[in-house]
């Protein structure tokens, strides 16, 4: 009776314009890019799949669920760009069969360097999905899927969290499968999900490939492979970029009708059903313990850091980024504290990415930039400026000392 | 092969791209006769041994020791690279006065060599292809190989008397040296050599939009064969033999100072780089016709002090200066290809070079600009020269990049399309007999 468990990874990044060492203003982002790509995206992949969903869910009435994690950087472009988009996900989160998982509200690896950034930004992000969907997120995704056992134990004891959600990479499950439910080594309570990689990427990356023997991959044909969990699985959890529909997997692909028709076939046995993660984690218990002393991440075959963290540059970058972080918040800018956040996505350490430049493979689909090389000077040409105005409204509060309290203010939502 | 310049008697790329070529097929086993227009001189220093030297006929023959399936056949003649009809003739009259004084001004000397020496370039490069014509009568060979516009009369020449096939090599054209300033007798003598040759190679894509787009040249003729670089391993020069402080920075020009190389963006990018950086120094290492008017320009923008002349380099000094160099900058206006950034980045010397280049269609770990965008080359500049992670990674990515651009897979490419045209004109001949 394998349940089958969607969610969504909703996220577009903010792309910093062209900034030289010359430049001197405090206009890091480039307006127009990010407001046409917005745009684009949401008529090419939000607006479509929105509806389509819900569509599908009114017509299964209940039946059909799935979930959504959505940055607040893209929350913000949105609202900006694309309001639109935001009524058709409040219409989704009205049915009652569409969950919003949380994460941090800038996209960004601060669990990696700065746990107190990290909790402001997950509590940000809660903030607003509360504010925008009506929702707590009781389950919690990482950037990336980025993963271990630390990050479980500091999001259990968060509290407000049931369960979280990483890749089943195969060398933390060895010979066990991913469609169970696990938990994390040292806790007691938080639950863990891991993502189906070979169905999931049978969808995100395969689709539309015709070397692909199993292309063109039906509703019919997928819903078959869910039938062949049955007995050995209580879950299929099927993680993806919700840019796959219509962005990643053009349209003409019939990324769209396999949607449309992968529910009803799935349904059609009647040992299926559709849960959101939260659902799962209330319907099933844990199998087994799964220890992740080191770090994972959902990308590339390394699943490991090195797409962000690989190179000189990219560390050097983000060394420089969080050493910022006593100077910005005792700047108590709320500009310079927001520029300094948006910063962090991991974005634009990814377009600083040197592994795999040779291939233009994936990698170089999703930079703006020419090269990795291009990347890093103009982020490191903006974090030049975003320091100096540290410097700038330091002097001009001398006198003044901020305590713990003061800075944690400086945490607040910031819409 | 007919070309103009050999190590170590160069002044330019087109030298390094016949050594590193002809080594390459050398080591192939192919066997090539290289027709060079004699005009040794000795004031350069030699590392290659030069056996057999030249008797005093109009083609002599020697042979280096390196290169074992390589003759060489020079030709009493005064052609070099670069030359315009202008500078051409301003040299011959230069070498003329000389003669004249070493021979104490006899009116009779003076004669005789207006008879020696052609009395302009057009008539030289002539001169250069009757000579060759001779030669070819002698050799036995299957493909002439041509290098440059100047060798183009040659063999074009010695296709159509021994009826074998003619190969063009274009290391540059008229339009990236003169720009749209064009000279029409090279312009002429270069269409007619890719019109009449069976194959043009062009150095890279950048250069074969060119023949196809300004020479009206059937893109099935062009084919790409970019150039590969020669590892010389790195030489151990320490800074204390420079003369320049450890903690100033040393940003690189190097190569002709003329309007092809883009000088002057150079030095008005370095201008911008001192307004927010002073420990840095430009070093322009190469001569031109446009030298004097850098040094002024270097005046004019208030940067003399920052800017330092080194003349032509060669050898062992290039070796010092790239040792020397945290950055080489490349700011061609029209570079078909431009050997020299790889050198670099074989000496560890990470690159930035104008996109209007063939080299960047074969680099990814370098930093390219528009050549005439200064305010980027600038902050491309400072960024190499501030941030050491920046300059590691191009280096070392740049290093392991260079490593596979290998003249050996050229001189393949090369020997691929010898092999086609032989193919073809075997099956051209049966035609005929039946």
């Amino acid at each position: 009776m394998p349940s089958v468990c969607f969610y969504f990874q909703v996220h577009q990044p903010l792309r910093l314009r062209h900034y030289t060492v010359f430049d001197n203003n405090h206009e890091y982002f480039d307006d127009f890019k990010n407001g046409s790509v917005c745009r684009k995206v949401a008529n090419k992949c939000y607006l479509p799949a929105n509806r389509l969903l819900l569509d599908l869910i009114r017509k299964f009435d209940g039946r059909f669920k799935v979930a959504y994690s959505v940055t607040g950087v893209l929350l913000e472009q949105l609202q900006r760009y694309s309001p639109e988009v935001l009524s058709t996900f409040d219409a989704l989160a009205e049915t009652g069969c569409v969950e919003f998982l949380g994460e941090t509200y800038y996209h960004s690896l601060s669990f990696l360097y700065s746990r107190r950034e990290f909790l402001a930004q997950i509590e940000k992000h809660t903030d607003v999905i509360k504010h925008l969907f009506g929702q707590t997120p009781k389950v919690f995704r990482n950037t990336e899927l980025i993963y271990n056992n630390e990050l479980a134990a500091l999001i259990e004891a968060m509290g407000q969290f049931d369960g979280i959600i990483t890749e089943g990479a195969d060398h933390i499950l060895g010979d066990r499968s991913p469609d169970f439910l696990y938990r994390p080594k040292n806790c007691r309570h938080l639950k863990l999900l891991l993502k189906n990689y070979s169905l999931s990427d049978d969808i995100a990356f395969r689709f539309s490939n015709r070397d692909w023997p199993e292309w063109p991959l039906t509703a019919e044909k997928f819903a078959g492979w869910i039938n062949d969990v049955n007995g050995n699985g209580n879950v299929v959890n099927l993680f993806m970029d919700y840019e796959t529909f219509g962005e990643h997997q053009w349209e003409d692909t019939g990324i769209f009708d396999f949607v449309k028709h992968m529910p009803e076939k799935i349904l059609a046995h009647p040992d299926n059903n559709f849960k959101t993660p939260s659902e799962v984690v209330e319907a099933f218990h844990p199998v087994d313990t799964v220890d992740v002393p080191h770090i994972i991440s959902w990308a590339d075959t390394e699943r490991d850091l090195s797409a962000w963290l690989g190179n000189a540059m990219q560390s050097n970058a983000i060394h420089e980024l969080y050493r910022l972080e006593r100077q910005v918040k005792n700047s108590q800018d709320p500009e310079i504290l927001s520029d300094w956040r948006k910063l962090q996505a991991s974005d634009h350490f990814y377009y600083m990415c040197t592994k795999y430049f040779a291939d233009g493979d994936v990698h170089k689909y999703f930079n703006p930039y020419d090269s990795p090389y291009d990347s890093y000077i103009n982020f490191m040409n903006v974090l030049d400026n975003l320091q100096s105005r540290c410097g700038e409204t330091a002097k001009e509060n001398k006198s003044f000392n901020l305590s713990p309290a003061a800075e944690s203010a400086g945490l607040q939502p910031i819409c | 092969m007919l070309g103009w310049e050999f190590p170590p008697f160069i002044s330019g790329g087109l030298g390094t791209a016949c050594y590193g070529l002809t080594k390459a097929m050398n080591r192939m086993g192919i066997h090539i006769t290289f027709v060079l227009p004699k005009s040794v001189q000795s004031q350069y220093a030699t590392h290659v041994k030069l056996l057999n030297p030249s008797s005093r006929n109009a083609s002599s023959s020697f042979r280096i020791d390196e290169l074992k399936n390589v003759e060489f056949r020079t030709i009493e003649s005064d052609l070099k690279p670069y030359a315009t009809p202008e500078s051409y003739q301003q040299r011959i009259e230069d070498t003329i006065r000389r003669k004249r004084l070493a021979h104490g001004g006899k009116a009779e000397s003076t004669l005789g060599l207006e008879s020696d020496y052609g009395s302009d370039l057009y008539n030289e490069i002539h001169r250069y292809a009757a000579l060759a014509v001779e030669l070819a009568r002698d050799e036995d060979f299957d493909i002439i190989h041509a290098h440059d516009w100047m060798t183009y009369p040659a063999g074009i020449a010695s296709a159509a008397i021994t009826g074998k096939p003619l190969i063009v090599h274009v290391h540059s054209t008229e339009f990236d040296r003169s720009g749209e300033h064009v000279n029409q007798m090279v312009y002429d003598i270069e269409r007619q050599g890719m019109q009449r040759a069976d194959k043009v190679i062009a150095v890279s894509h950048f250069t074969r939009s060119i023949i196809i787009g300004r020479y009206g040249i059937s893109g099935d003729k062009v084919e790409v064969v970019h150039n590969g670089v020669e590892r010389n391993g790195n030489g151990d020069w320490s800074l204390a033999e420079t003369g320049i402080r450890s903690d100033e920075k040393i940003v690189l020009f190097l190569g002709r100072i003329t309007m092809q190389k883009g000088p002057e963006y150079f030095l008005y990018a370095a201008k911008k780089v001192l307004e927010v950086m002073s420990n840095v120094k430009f070093v322009m290492a190469g001569s031109g016709d446009m030298m004097h008017r850098a040094i002024e320009l270097a005046a004019e923008l208030g940067i003399g002090h920052k800017v330092l002349f080194t003349g032509f380099l060669r050898g062992q000094d290039v070796q010092k200066i790239y040792k020397m160099a945290d950055l080489y900058v490349m700011p061609s206006v029209s570079e078909p290809f431009g050997i020299a950034p790889l050198e670099a980045l074989d000496n560890d010397v990470p690159v930035i070079i104008s996109k209007q280049s063939g080299v960047s269609e074969v680099l990814l770990h370098a930093l390219k600009v528009d050549f005439w965008d200064v305010n980027e080359i600038a902050n491309k500049v400072v960024a190499v020269l501030k941030y050491p992670p920046l300059q590691m990674t191009l280096k070392s990515h740049g290093n392991f990049e260079v490593r596979k651009l290998r003249w050996r897979d050229s001189a393949e490419k090369c020997a691929r399309i010898y092999q086609d045209m032989l193919v073809t004109a075997w099956e051209g001949d049966q035609t005929v007999g039946l």
